[in-house]
């Protein structure tokens, strides 16, 4: 099999993201479960640390704290509004 | 404070004023004239004393770039009637190792904080980090850049690793029995990813006391308390505890009848101590501490498991190590924490701390999953349990 780069999984995690957007709140332990499932066991620990890491840093996904801390799209909270 | 703005009048509030005791509605009043929202502050909250309601609207979303802990969100629901609290997000700055500053650096984190934010801080949080109560999302991004650049760094939040912290030690301490300090500083850099990326199902706090006299509650405070102990005898000076008999201490009364495993004995001329028995209370080396000291083979207990209550009770931890020597750069303990983190971020549910996580499992199971073999000092209640079947005894049978 080859090698699973940082990119492929941070952009699988991406799409689950999106899909789950107001549906549920994923942790980042929900999606590194995921990926792992999807990719196999090559797709190590590290790479989804990374993966999320790259993820965070550019801005496409944010953290975000409702009783725990979940990985989410940017978005305007109620609570702000 | 622009002097079109009215000060809010807080008759209920100024009630705290009158009690001998310190009052946050005092320093806040201090404000009241040069921020606007220190006098809004004082404002919604007397509106809250008069209603009986809270009007804070929890914020989940507000951070810095990259990180996922270390700014609290916080939005007033009245924000018209009290503007300049609308944002009042609280900032958790990594506190030094032992909570020492020099003034300059205090200076430059007030000077910080009274240009970006209300100027009102907590110095220090439960967890032990410098608190910043109130500011706006727009200012986040400038004070961690200012922060940043005169070396401090945001503290954890949310589901990570929260900030380390640890009693002073060796710094101010003859009786720390290893470098609480230097070990604080070092699993807070090592660390790093877990303090500012959230990777676990709910908060852990670790806290690192030098001795068991735990000045921090590292057994009630953190779930994983580090605390100080040693293995050899307790050192004795006789001669100076003569000298504490001499001067009117009642050794009997006031020491020996107080150890609580009965190890001391005083004929009046001579105290002895059966170490093998001692369970390092430290009660007789605090009452005469230029008599007796810790003995001089130091370590550490590692306990894992304490709380405070939110899903269940509180928690003490309980012992997981009884004695671990920590030198730098303390690789036996950085395997340990990374080890007792594996099976709790995989299979803990949400908001469920370790100790909640080791009881839902079973100590057993945990054990076996991180790879310590179980030890008689681990039992934390003893025959709580009489339907526990040994191996051999199975073989017995």
């Amino acid at each position: 099999m080859s090698e699973i780069t940082v990119q492929a999984v941070a952009d699988a995690m991406l799409a689950l993201v999106t899909e789950y957007a107001g549906k549920k709140k994923l942790k980042p332990m929900d999606l590194t479960k995921a990926m792992r499932e999807k990719f196999g066991d090559a797709c190590e620990k590290q790479v989804c640390k990374d993966a999320l890491k790259t993820l965070i840093e550019s801005g496409k996904c944010v953290y975000t704290y409702f009783g725990g801390s979940f990985v989410e799209l940017p978005h305007i909270e109620g609570a702000a509004r | 404070m622009t002097d079109n703005v009215k000060k809010h009048e807080t008759p209920l509030l100024d009630e705290l004023l009158k009690g001998p005791w310190p009052s946050f509605v005092k320093e806040f009043k201090t404000l009241q004239d040069k921020k606007a929202v220190a006098n809004d502050l004082l404002g919604q909250l007397e509106y809250s004393y008069k209603t009986k309601l809270g009007y804070w609207k929890h914020g989940g979303i507000v951070g810095v770039m990259g990180y996922g802990g270390g700014v609290i969100g916080r939005y007033s629901s009245l924000a018209e009637m009290f503007p300049a609290v609308k944002h009042f997000h609280t900032i958790r700055v990594n506190q030094p190792a032992g909570w020492f500053y020099t003034s300059k650096a205090l200076r430059t984190l007030c000077d910080i904080w009274e240009k970006r934010g209300s100027g009102i801080t907590n110095m220090h949080g439960s967890t032990g980090d410098i608190v910043f109560l109130g500011t706006n999302t727009e200012e986040l991004e400038p004070i961690f850049e200012e922060l940043t650049k005169e070396g401090f760094d945001l503290g954890g939040s949310g589901s990570n690793l929260r900030t380390p912290s640890c009693c002073n030690g060796q710094a101010r301490c003859e009786w720390a029995c290893y470098d609480t300090m230097g070990l604080c500083y070092d699993l807070t850099q090592t660390f790093q990813d877990e303090l500012h990326r959230p990777q676990f199902p709910y908060k852990f706090k670790i806290k690192m006391a030098g001795c068991p006299n735990d000045c921090v509650a590292s057994i009630a405070r953190s779930d994983l308390s580090i605390i100080g102990t040693w293995r050899d005898n307790i050192q004795m000076d006789q001669s100076a505890v003569l000298k504490y008999a001499s001067d009117g201490l009642d050794i009997q009364k006031i020491v020996v009848m107080n150890c609580p495993t009965k190890c001391l004995d005083w004929n009046g001329k001579e105290l002895k101590i059966d170490n093998s028995n001692c369970v390092k209370c430290m009660h007789c080396i605090n009452v005469m501490p230029k008599a007796l000291a810790p003995g001089k083979d130091r370590g550490a207990t590692v306990l894992l498991g304490s709380k405070a209550p939110i899903i269940e009770g509180a928690m003490l931890s309980s012992v997981l190590i009884p004695f671990i020597k920590l030198e730098p750069p303390f690789k036996e303990l950085k395997d340990v924490i990374g080890r007792i983190w594996e099976p709790w971020a995989e299979h803990g549910k949400n908001r469920e701390r370790i100790g909640e996580f080791i009881e839902r499992v079973g100590k057993g199971n945990f054990l076996e999953e991180v790879g310590i073999d179980p030890v008689p000092e681990m039992v934390k209640h003893p025959r709580e349990n009489p339907y526990i079947f040994y191996d051999e005894y199975l073989e017995d049978e």
